[in-house]
C-alpha cells in the first residue's frame, strides 16, 4: 500500500476537529509553519490509518496536525501550524 | 442554510431509518428521520458511528446524497465485504432502527445555490453521492448555474442514481457516464477510463472559469485533477474530496477513512 494509495484530505478531519472547534475547520485558511502556503484546511493532506490522524500540507509535505481520540480526550497537536484564518 | 447551523459545536445524535433501499449493485440508500436538523449544504458529510456492546466503537464518513429540500437525509453506503460497518448499514439495518450520527460536517467542499459559475462535477463510483444532493438543490432551488457531470462507474448495474440523473439530463445538465468494466448492447455514454483527453473533451473548458468538484477514490481524483490541471483549470478552482482507496483501506481500523 502506497502513502498516495492512503491519503485522504481535510474533510475527512473535519468530523473530529468540530470536537474541538466551533467553526468548520475545512474552510479555515490555514497557513503551514513549513513553508508559508496557505490554504482552506480542506485542502490538506490527512493520513487516517494511524492510530491518529497526521495533517500534512500538500505543498511542502510538513506536519501541520496531528489528532488523536480516545474515549473521553482528544489530543490536538497544531505545532505545525503558521496560522488559522477563519471567517466569523 | 443558516450559518448557525455551521457555528455551533456538533455533537453525536440519533438518527432514525426511514427506509434502507437497494440503489445499486451492492449499494444502498438509507434514508433518515433526525429530529431537529437544521438542513445542510449539498456536499457536507456525516460521521456514523456503530457501538459493539463491548463498547468498541467504529466510525465511518458518509456523504449526505440528499438536497436540504428533501424530507430525509440520505446516504449513500457501498458494501464492502470485509468491511466492518457498511455490511450492517446497507444489510442489518431495518426501518425504525436508530443510528448514531454527528454532521453536518464541511463547509469547504460544498456548492451553494447562490454560486452561478458555471459548475464540473466529477465523481467515480460512490463518489457521485454528494453531487446527487447538489443536483437535487440546483434544481429545488431554480438555480441558472449550468451543471455538467461527468461520472465513472463500472457497469451500468453500478450506476447509482440512475434514474434521478436521467431525469437531471432532461432538464438541461450535461449527464455523460462512462462505463469503465462493462457496457451493456447500444450503450450510447462513454467506455473506459476517463482519460485526459476524455476529460478535456466533456468537462466545461477553463475559459470559462468553471468551479469544479471531483469526488472519489484517492487515485481517481488525483489522476482527474492532474487531467484538470493539465487542461487548463486553475488548481484553487478544483475542491477535492478523497474517500481513500478501498483495497488499501485498513480493515478493522475505528477512523473515518473510508465509506467501508
Amino acid at each position: 500500500m502506497t502513502p498516495e494509495s492512503r491519503r485522504l484530505d481535510g474533510n475527512a478531519a473535519a468530523g473530529r476537529l468540530s470536537d474541538v472547534f466551533v467553526f468548520d475547520a475545512t474552510a479555515a485558511r490555514t497557513r503551514c509553519g513549513g513553508c508559508g502556503m496557505t490554504a482552506p484546511l480542506g485542502v490538506y493532506h490527512v493520513y487516517a490509518d494511524a492510530p491518529g490522524m497526521v495533517v500534512r500540507c500538500p505543498t511542502c509535505e510538513a506536519m501541520v496536525m496531528r489528532i488523536a481520540q480516545t474515549p473521553g480526550h482528544t489530543w490536538l497537536d497544531m505545532s505545525g501550524v503558521a496560522a488559522l484564518d477563519i471567517s466569523t | 442554510m443558516a450559518r448557525t447551523a455551521i457555528r455551533r459545536r456538533l455533537t453525536w445524535r440519533l438518527a432514525t431509518v426511514a427506509a434502507n433501499a437497494s440503489e445499486a449493485r451492492a449499494v444502498h440508500r438509507l434514508s433518515l428521520q433526525i429530529d431537529g436538523w437544521d438542513g445542510h449544504l449539498p456536499g457536507q458529510h456525516v460521521d456514523v458511528r456503530l457501538t459493539a456492546p463491548d463498547g468498541y466503537q467504529a466510525q465511518r464518513s458518509y456523504s449526505i446524497a440528499s438536497a436540504p429540500e428533501s424530507p430525509t437525509v440520505d446516504l449513500v453506503v457501498q458494501r464492502l465485504d470485509d468491511g466492518e460497518v457498511s455490511p450492517y448499514l446497507t444489510d442489518g439495518v431495518r426501518a425504525g432502527d436508530q443510528l448514531e450520527l454527528r454532521g453536518p460536517i464541511g463547509g469547504y467542499f460544498v456548492w451553494r445555490a447562490e454560486f452561478d459559475s458555471p459548475l464540473q462535477l466529477v465523481a467515480g463510483g460512490s463518489g457521485v453521492a454528494p453531487f446527487l444532493a447538489v443536483l437535487d438543490h440546483h434544481a429545488a432551488a431554480g438555480s441558472g448555474a449550468p451543471v455538467r457531470l461527468l461520472y465513472s462507474a463500472r457497469s451500468i448495474d453500478d450506476v447509482i442514481g440512475r434514474e434521478r440523473l436521467q431525469q437531471h439530463a432532461e432538464r438541461g445538465i450535461g449527464v455523460t457516464i462512462a462505463l469503465t468494466r462493462e457496457q451493456p448492447p447500444g450503450w450510447a455514454g462513454l467506455s473506459g477510463r476517463l482519460t485526459p483527453r476524455v476529460i478535456r473533451e466533456h468537462v466545461w473548458p477553463a475559459d470559462g472559469r468553471p468551479s469544479i468538484l471531483v469526488c472519489g477514490s484517492t487515485t481517481f481524483v488525483e489522476a482527474v485533477a492532474d487531467s484538470l490541471v493539465e487542461a487548463g483549470h486553475e488548481a484553487a478552482a478544483i475542491r477535492i474530496e478523497r474517500f481513500g482507496d478501498v483495497k488499501g483501506a485498513r480493515r478493522d481500523s475505528g477512523v473515518p477513512t473510508t465509506r467501508r
